[in-house]
């Protein structure tokens, strides 16, 4: 019964939940229960909120059973990303410089979730202000992939890749800010989506990159996602660049799984040489589903995606620098004294706090940006990279003239080794080349798994990505190629993952 | 700490035979609105500190600003008022440094966007000639908070043990207006400059976006100025004086800048670039933070914030709204009450200009209504170090006093001592003009019979006087009508009197 109720997708879940045929408080113990069991070994999550969790669960079963209305996801847990704001749970961030902050005041996102009726678990582990893809610059240790301890389970939100993957929540929320949520999904062979930008509120998210950041929905299965996307979308009155417009009808997109008739762009400069073998054919045989299923395959050229990556780290920096700058041990969060200084003024205490508060990861970007922005240089490199963002945009807009939707792998390789990359920033950074283009056009894209690399049996991801407001589509066509791949695999990918119930016993 | 020693300065006229000052100043003003900038707190003065405070203006995590479309609204008035052009698209900017009183450790603000750019304000000067100040820009941008220093001897941050910050006014809604470099103004700059803040004071006013209290801060000037010789057209080094926050500061603090670099100058040494503070007290400006090209704001478009583009129709439909420039309602003013122009200065000065107005609109003339309003009660209003309209309305005195204690003169029951003794009697809160007449018994001899009865005393007393006045020497009568309003303890109709002296005497 237990293994059922974890391993069960959120919309089966909502489905026996509404008939009464299972309560929240036994679905979310059963998830709190496989974390106390996995956990330890996975290190997903940063906080685990089970009194919380648990009052929540009893509330809704409560309304419930007094026939109130209620949301679909309606008593079916969810893992939070550190980087959201709620109230009563600590924020950290994955970061030193906030530990157990808790913060006075709430997400939108969180509050559209409680509002829901979603228990929440805890707050997923991330890499340090989200800054990374394997979770290895988190202040509190990385998390490990459930396909293979060893390996990274991607970043930023490894911790809610993590989750999904090993089953300790049904639903987790992510942040994208350059395929955060994207590029572990692919690595842990589950499901993200990075809604239009402004589709989800980023009140209460603690930013990385205002301009690039996006919250959206983690799950295992594409109309998860879609159930989860609904319920955080929305426009928000306190986030000034949040969309005033109706959310795109992501479920019924998800529901119909429809792709007749549409056209498929794969993007040539996201395929070829750079992706491992494997990645590459698991894509193509991808694409041939949705050409079996009646979609038409067209080949588009965004000439400008080159230039993506070395824009992004400019423009991710300099905002970063400004974003970073609060944390100054003046109002909230860590403060540290000096060392040998008596007396110490008001910036010796925020140097010396910003010191040990911030991972080396977060100095380099700091310093990055600081310089990027600095009188001087600003045109070359600031100036330079928004003139290549605009250039993108363009490369997005003439390829969506031909396709409805792009496609490419998520990302190069399956998941790398933890240390593979550590000392090398740039190979870490290329890691996000085929997802970083969304984000700097703000258009939406999702990741969803096309199979296990045969050279390494190691989750790859598959990539959609269309128009600004236009995430339904996202959803049409993963839809159908998750049901394709499904029928070809004969069950889930996830079911192919190493039982963590032995791994747990063996350590 | 030590006090900074003072510095030479040449006489301004000596400076002036040498330098031509470079005038350029910067006032940022606090609006009105009733919640800030970028969150729904409100936006007043004092209040407990840190009560006035939300996640978005504390900088806390996560926290985003919203655009307050009220001081959007307000600042394009204000551009508009200037004769500026608006920008049909312009985007917020952060301003990167770090200090404890700012909370995000950046200022929003704009930058080479700003909502306004371009205009120009005519200021008069005492000698009735106009100076055409040309306006750079005008911007949004928000307040920092408020840091007090403990435990020094000047309050400054130097010396301090310890400082306490409130970031109540962090977030307020602020206008920075900035002109163009003025030349040419030679020794008129601290005229000039003065005439400035106090015409765009009352303009602002007038607009009703802001309270333009320089001494509460809602009104605050930094006077940028810098010297070159005589005949030359490239400006020298600039310092920039901060918070100079009265009309008379502005005026003393261009005219010791002036003095300053001029002797500086004079002695061979070069300008340093560098904000400097203004003593009220001593009158002097000391060294502040020295500006170099080591200061960099990073400035970047705000990408927590959308651009702000007004419509045409929108700036046009404020445009609309906005108030008769001050000087050309004081023209017309004028005009209209047949002032001189000493008449209306004074009136002008006095801040009488809204009172007299209601009053002629009430039914007063012009000349009474400047008489009543300027003489007694602004004597009490100096005392008081409060000014006529304040007084007025704390006493209950209004236009419709003013009304009525005239009609009693014109009507006949009063002569001009007795009115102001009426008067005395409504500022001493005794009631209102009738009832203190009536109070006091004052009323005009009616009868003729009293009169005349008195002028026959007074010819038979002053039998050289009359002689005078039958030779033909009519302007001897004043002397006559004096001993008659004593006959009657000055309940006389002085104008009666004379008559009836003329004519028995002709």
């Amino acid at each position: 019964m237990t293994n059922e109720l974890i391993t069960s997708s959120a919309s089966e879940l909502a489905a026996r939940l509404a008939a009464g045929e299972i309560s929240s408080v036994e679905v979310t113990q059963a998830h709190l229960e496989r974390t106390a069991q996995v956990d330890p070994a996975i290190h997903a999550y940063l906080h685990v909120d089970a009194e919380g969790a648990l009052a929540a669960a009893r509330a809704v079963d409560a309304r419930r059973a007094a026939g109130d209305q209620l949301s679909v996801l309606a008593g079916v847990p969810i893992a939070v990303k550190d980087v959201m704001t709620a109230t009563g749970m600590p924020t950290t961030c994955g970061s030193k410089i906030l530990q157990g902050w808790v913060p006075p005041y709430e997400s939108t996102v969180v509050t559209r979730i409680k509002a829901a009726g979603m228990p929440i678990l805890g707050k997923t582990n991330m890499d340090e202000f989200a800054m990374g893809s394997s979770t290895e610059h988190s202040a509190y240790g990385p998390t490990r992939n459930p396909w293979d301890l060893e390996r990274i389970p991607g970043g930023s939100g490894g911790g809610s890749s993590s989750v999904l993957a090993s089953f300790q929540a049904p639903l987790a929320t992510g942040t994208d800010t350059g395929g955060s949520i994207r590029q572990p999904a692919a690595v842990t062979g589950t499901v993200g989506t990075k809604p239009t930008y402004g589709g989800v509120s980023r009140y209460g998210l603690v930013a990385l990159a205002s301009s690039l950041d996006q919250a959206g929905p983690c799950g295992r299965t594409v109309l998860d996602t879609a159930l989860l996307h609904e319920v955080m979308a929305g426009h928000d009155p306190m986030d000034s660049t949040s969309i005033n417009a109706p959310v795109p009808a992501v479920v019924e997109a998800a529901r119909r799984a429809d792709v007749s008739g549409m056209r498929i762009g794969i993007v040539r400069e996201l395929t070829g040489s750079g992706f491992q073998a494997g990645v590459q054919q698991r894509f193509d045989e991808a694409v041939q589903h949705l050409r079996d299923a009646g979609a038409e395959v067209v080949e588009v050229s965004c000439p400008s995606f080159t230039y993506a990556l070395a824009a992004y780290y400019l423009i991710l920096p300099s905002e970063a620098s400004s974003n970073l700058a609060k944390f100054d041990a003046m109002r909230f969060g860590l403060r540290v004294l000096p060392e040998g200084i008596g007396d110490p003024s008001a910036e010796q205490v925020m140097a010396a706090t910003r010191d040990a508060g911030f991972g080396d990861e977060v100095k380099r970007r700091i310093i990055l940006g600081t310089y990027a922005l600095s009188s001087g240089y600003y045109d070359a490199y600031y100036g330079s990279a928004q003139k290549v963002r605009r250039l993108i945009a363009d490369d997005f807009a003439a390829a969506f003239e031909r396709a409805d939707v792009l496609v490419s792998p998520t990302a190069p390789t399956t998941a790398f080794r933890f240390g593979d990359k550590l000392d090398d920033p740039m190979a870490m950074y290329l890691n996000d080349i085929a997802t970083i283009p969304a984000n700097l056009a703000g258009v939406p894209g999702m990741s969803l798994p096309s199979g296990l690399a045969p050279e390494d049996g190691l989750p790859v991801g598959f990539q959609i990505l269309a128009p600004a407001m236009q995430d339904q589509r996202l959803y049409a066509v993963g839809a159908a190629l998750e049901a394709r791949l499904l029928h070809a695999w004969g069950a889930p990918l996830l079911a192919c993952a190493p039982t963590l119930n032995a791994v747990g016993q063996e350590a | 700490m030590s006090r900074p020693t003072t510095e030479a300065t040449l006489p301004f006229e000596v400076a002036l035979a040498s330098y031509d000052p470079v005038l350029g100043l910067e006032v940022h003003v606090e609006l009105g609105t009733q919640t800030k900038m970028f969150c729904g707190c409100a936006a007043v003065f004092g209040g407990e500190p840190n009560a006035q405070v939300c996640p978005v203006c504390l900088g806390l995590p996560g926290a985003l600003p919203v655009v307050n479309e009220k001081a959007v609204e307000s600042a394009i008035r204000i551009g508009l008022a200037l004769d500026c052009q608006i920008a049909s698209w312009c985007r917020f900017a952060r301003k990167n440094y770090f200090y404890p009183d700012m909370p995000k450790n950046f200022q929003t603000s704009q930058y080479d966007e700003p909502i306004a750019f371009g205009g120009h304000l005519d200021v008069e000067l005492e000698d009735g000639s106009t100076y055409r100040v040309e306006i750079e820009r005008a911007h949004m941008e928000e307040d920092t908070g408020k840091s007090s220093h403990v435990g020094g001897a000047t309050g400054r941050i130097h010396g301090a043990t310890h400082s306490l910050v409130d970031y109540n006014r962090a977030g307020i809604p602020l206008i920075e207006i900035v002109t163009k470099p003025m030349t040419g103004a030679g020794e008129r700059a601290p005229e000039i400059a003065r005439a400035y803040v106090a015409t765009l004071r009352d303009l602002l006013k007038a607009l009703g976006v802001s309270d333009v209290k320089m001494e509460q801060g809602s009104m605050r000037c930094d006077v940028n100025l810098s010297l070159m010789p005589k005949g030359s057209t490239t400006f020298g080094t600039r310092t920039e004086t901060k918070n100079v926050n009265s009309l008379r500061s502005v005026e003393r603090a261009v005219r010791y800048e002036v003095g300053r670099q001029a002797a500086i100058l004079a002695a061979g040494g070069t300008i340093t670039q560098e904000t400097r503070h203004w003593h009220e007290d001593t009158g002097v400006t000391t060294s502040g933070r020295e500006k170099s090209d080591a200061d960099d704001y990073r400035y970047f478009p705000e990408p927590d914030l959308v651009p702000v583009a007004p419509s045409a129709e929108y700036v046009e439909a404020l445009r609309a709204t906005l108030p008769e420039p001050p000087a050309a309602r004081r023209r017309r003013l004028q005009a209209q009450w047949g002032y001189s122009d000493l008449e209306m200065r004074d009136v002008v000065n006095a801040a009488l200009v809204d009172l007299i107005e209601q009053t002629v609109g009430a039914g007063a003339s012009a000349a009474g209504a400047r008489k009543w309003w300027s003489g007694e009660i602004a004597r009490r209003a100096n005392d008081a170090g409060s000014d006529v309209p304040t007084l007025a309305a704390s006493i209950g005195v209004g236009p419709a006093e003013v009304v009525e204690l005239e009609s009693l003169v014109t009507g006949g029951r009063l002569n001009d001592s007795m009115a102001r003794a009426v008067w005395e009697g409504v500022l001493a809160g005794e009631g209102t003009p009738t009832v203190v007449a009536d109070a006091r018994g004052l009323q005009l001899v009616q009868d003729s019979g009293a009169l005349e009865a008195a002028v026959d005393r007074v010819i038979e007393a002053n039998p050289e006087v009359a002689q005078k006045i039958r030779d033909g020497k009519a302007q001897a009568a004043g002397a006559l009508i004096g001993q008659v309003m004593k006959e009657l303890k000055g309940q006389a109709d002085a104008a009666a009197a004379r008559e009836l002296i003329l004519a028995k005497l002709a």
